[in-house]
């Protein structure tokens, strides 16, 4: 391990943003992790004084603030709240990644990203012979949800309902699409998203569905990667990069007028984070990009002219809607979902009490801190339930992932889907 | 160094898992919102219960190891930085709304009580918890009583002070210490709560409080009156007051901070105005409308360039962006800011502007001002950049001269943030070498060791 002193003249290159936050403390009222816990280290002003901390190298050793600048969901409740405008999350990536190169990735993290994720088409691999071979350790245990529980305790699964991987992935049944623009006008790209493509195929359907009743031509390229932000959050910036390469050339050959994802991380990731940690050789075309990427629904309401839906079709039920924090803190999306949602007849949408809340997901977080994370999630059942809706829908495949592990835990009846579900099957009827 | 013996006895009193000594859990518990030095305390304890939290107070008197009570840490004189190697006690295990009762109309609440959350527990059943300090999102009761709190309502419904009917608290050697009572009226023992209120946890440590809780007013209306002088929007308050009518809020900004607020939000503000008057009227509807008809016709009079009233709930929280946006748009324009409370009588108010601006020409300096025009409450709010060492000297000029200004016009060093570390040397000023005295002696006889917050209110040298 390099000295503290190389390491802080590492931290220096963050000091201009770390100054600017100015202690008010304000985050506290917002942080969902510190709703839990309590500690001033696990809220964005605690680990913020704690990278200050590093540069003035007043600790011996980095290992405890590297545990504490993990433990974070990286919703940007903070940042959206923040009188100072302090760019938390960027800082917080930032200083991941220096941490990370400083004290090495721990092998479990270099397996999963370097060895899987990093490759595309191995990954891809990987997953469906873990789809083939999830039956045999799993059982269904909530049907209405579609969550499945362990067959035998399991160190990895502990309690969790999870909602299983799907049978066939979505790029195994199209694996790649070129069409011109209808009568919008229109054509976009399609950027399907990890957790869409393995867990959740309906959704990427869904959008195909709907882009096509609404005209809109569609490039979708094949062997498509994931965002990148699983391997930014561990702090590994050259697979966060190789990803980004991997999906630049991908997209920057199709001819289209907006990229969509009805993923609101990757939404988030491409709009956000990309400009800010590509490297100097992609930074360009990753902006250009990332200009032009939307949201599904935002993309929706915005650029088509999606109209209600004729009120005779559809079946009658009653949604409540929750807004991913990537989608609402990071984009302002949060209208643009519920218009879907109000499009698809038969949908009532009634709103429960603090519907940008954050689920407690935050990817690896659920992992790493599976109480902390059941505890902010089950919340939102609670508040779910309260609603009485029969709907969940919310606009994020990580959230619907959470918030189907909670509400089934809780023994609810309540279907999670995203909206462009709700609208697709409008059509169908 | 607390040695492991000892941190043990703190674990067995308030559990494993709330007494920490880890360097970066340490750290973060070395501040607060004020802009002063960094502190490294030597151990975290958050008890659960009273029992737990008297125990803690005496474990630390035991073995002198300085103690200093934190809510949400959002102090803004450094009342909540610890002493080197002391004791910081967590309120936020202690959070519990004990009893909000409406007959009697009190609330009895442990210190970890978050400000926001009381009001609104409140407010759902239609009664009132007025003291609404910038924090409250956060802010704890504890804090607010410790502080003496103020916020935007001070003009018509007082500050925290006005609203704390009793308490119990904990002496240095973890006595249980009653005062006040659940009735309006009380007149039994010395008035300990009156002392207890903005001590800054220097002479007890709260255990419960028992605050008055007063009906929801029916009605609220607000408006925004733009000036071209300065004299004109604070001639203007004095009109109101004179007429014999009490706004909730009487707030001001200044073109320094509207052009902030404006660059900001682009909320349509005009750049150009001098100043600016946020006005809100409650109480009965008919009453509210009245008066609200009055402020109006006398902001015009008064010369008032433009004059909105907000017609319903939409445009009521147009009016309040403005002014909630005020600080956020100061912050983001430099890295360190520094917000100061100095407050003087109310009809010294134009006077008091027109010395911040002079100061601020000076020392060269950027200082925007908004605040409480109601009640003669200002926050002149310096930008600056502490890194820039040259600069830092004359914001520290700067602020002395403030406080000289305030004192002269018959004012207060703080309305409501508090004494602290950051405004204790100046105390005298304001009072007298008697008051030091008096207050050092008091602080002796109920804390021999000098446990409680040291160096808070009375500075560290003139303490006897």
């Amino acid at each position: 391990m390099a000295s503290m002193d190389a390491l802080a003249r590492l931290m220096r290159e963050l000091e201009d943003q770390l100054v600017v936050c100015m202690r008010c403390g304000m985050c506290q009222s917002v942080c969902p992790v510190f709703d839990q816990t309590g500690r001033e280290a696990d809220v964005a002003r605690g680990k913020l004084a704690l990278l200050s901390g590093l540069m003035e190298q007043i600790f011996d050793d980095p290992e405890g603030v590297y545990q504490r600048l993990n433990k974070c969901l990286l919703c940007g409740s903070c940042a959206a709240n923040c009188p100072s405008g302090v760019s938390v999350q960027e800082i917080f990536l930032k200083a991941r990644a220096i941490l990370t190169g400083y004290m090495g990735l721990s092998p479990a993290k270099r397996l999963i990203l370097k060895g899987m994720l990093a490759n595309p088409k191995l990954f891809d691999r990987l997953v469906e012979w873990g789809a083939r071979f999830q039956k045999i350790f799993t059982r269904p245990v909530n049907d209405i949800i579609g969550t499945s529980c362990a067959r035998v305790m399991s160190p990895l699964i502990q309690d969790r309902h999870f909602r299983t991987l799907a049978p066939v992935p979505f790029h195994r049944q199209v694996p790649s699409m070129d069409r011109p623009a209808g009568k919008s006008g229109i054509k976009v790209a399609v950027f399907t998203g990890c957790l869409i493509d393995k867990m959740f195929p309906a959704i990427a359907h869904s959008t195909i569905k709907v882009l096509d009743h609404l005209g809109v031509g569609i490039f979708l390229p094949a062997n498509q990667g994931c965002c990148g932000i699983p391997a930014l959050s561990s702090g590994d910036l050259p697979t966060f990069q190789k990803l980004l390469d991997h999906s630049l050339e991908r997209f920057e050959s199709g001819e289209f007028d907006f990229l969509v994802t009805a993923c609101a991380t990757c939404t988030s990731t491409i709009h956000e984070v990309w400009p800010k940690l590509a490297d100097e050789r992609t930074r360009d075309a990753a902006t250009r990009l990332a200009r032009r990427t939307m949201d599904i629904n935002q993309f929706l309401v915005r650029e088509t002219a999606l109209k209600p839906l004729s009120k005779s079709a559809g079946k009658a039920c009653t949604v409540t809607y929750h807004d991913p924090c990537h989608l609402k803190k990071s984009l302002k999306v949060f209208n643009e979902p519920r218009a879907v949602i109000k499009a698809a007849p038969g949908c009532q949408l009634t709103e429960m009490a603090e519907s940008d809340w954050c689920c407690g997901m935050g990817g690896s977080f659920n992992l790493q801190y599976y109480d902390i994370s059941k505890g902010i999630g089950m919340k939102k059942a609670a508040q779910i339930k309260d609603t009485g809706a029969n709907v969940l829908a919310t606009g994020c495949p990580a959230c619907m992932i959470q918030i189907s592990d909670m509400l089934s835990q809780a023994g609810a009846s309540i279907t999670v889907r995203h909206p462009i579900e709700l609208l697709a099957e409008a059509l169908d009827e | 160094m607390i040695a492991d013996s000892l941190v043990r006895q703190f674990k067995t009193i308030v559990g494993d898992d709330n007494a920490w000594t880890d360097a970066t859990d340490l750290h973060t518990y070395s501040y607060d919102a004020a802009v002063v030095d960094p502190v490294q305390p030597g151990l975290i304890a958050r008890p659960t219960t009273i029992e737990a939290l008297g125990k803690t107070v005496r474990l630390c008197n035991d073995n002198n190891l300085p103690l200093t009570v934190r809510g949400a840490g959002t102090n803004l004189s450094g009342g909540t930085v610890p002493l080197p190697g002391g004791v910081v006690i967590v309120t936020n295990g202690m959070k519990s709304i004990l009893e909000i009762n409406e007959a009697d109309m009190y609330a009895v609440v442990q210190p970890g009580v978050v400000t926001a959350k009381l009001a609104a527990a409140v407010e759902a059943k239609g009664l009132f918890y007025p003291p609404d300090p910038g924090s409250q999102a956060v802010s704890t009761i504890g804090g607010n009583v410790a502080e003496n709190a103020g916020g935007l309502r001070g003009l018509k419904y007082g500050v925290t002070r006005d609203y704390v009917m009793g308490m119990s608290f904990f002496d240095v050697e973890g006595n249980l210490v009653k005062s006040g009572s659940r009735t309006v009226k009380c007149a039994t023992g010395y008035n300990l709560t009156g002392l207890m209120v903005g001590s800054e946890g220097t002479l007890g440590v709260f255990a419960e409080i028992i605050l008055k809780l007063i009906p929801l007013p029916a009605h609220r209306k607000a408006m925004m009156a733009v000036f071209e002088s300065l004299e004109r929007a604070s001639e203007t308050v004095a009109a109101i007051i004179a007429d014999r009518i009490v706004p909730a809020t009487l707030e001001f900004l200044d073109n320094f901070t509207i052009r902030a607020v404006e660059d900001f939000s682009k909320a349509g503000l005009p750049k150009d105005a001098a100043a600016m008057l946020l006005i809100e009227l409650d109480g009965h509807a008919a009453q509210v409308e009245e008066d609200a008809a009055r402020v109006e016709a006398l902001c015009r009079t008064m010369g008032a360039t433009s004059v909105r009233v907000a017609q319903d709930a939409a445009e009521r929280d147009r009016v309040w962006a403005a002014r909630r946006a005020a600080l956020s748009a100061l912050a983001q324009l430099k890295p360190t800011l520094v917000l100061e409370d100095a407050t003087v009588p109310r009809s010294r108010l134009p006077e008091m502007v027109v010395a911040i601006q002079r100061i601020a020409k000076r020392y060269d300096l950027t200082i925007g001002t908004f605040g409480h025009a109601g009640d003669g409450n200002l926050h002149p709010t310096i930008l600056t950049d502490k890194r820039n060492h040259a600069e830092w000297e004359r914001v520290e000029k700067a602020i002395d001269d403030i406080f000289d200004d305030a004192l002269k016009m018959g004012g207060t060093l703080s309305g409501e943030h508090g004494t602290g570390l950051a405004k204790c040397r100046y105390l005298e000023k304001e009072t007298s070498a008697g008051t030091i005295l008096f207050s050092s002696r008091l602080k002796r006889a109920l804390d021999p060791k000098n446990i409680l917050n040291p160096g808070k209110i009375i500075a560290a040298k003139a303490y006897l």
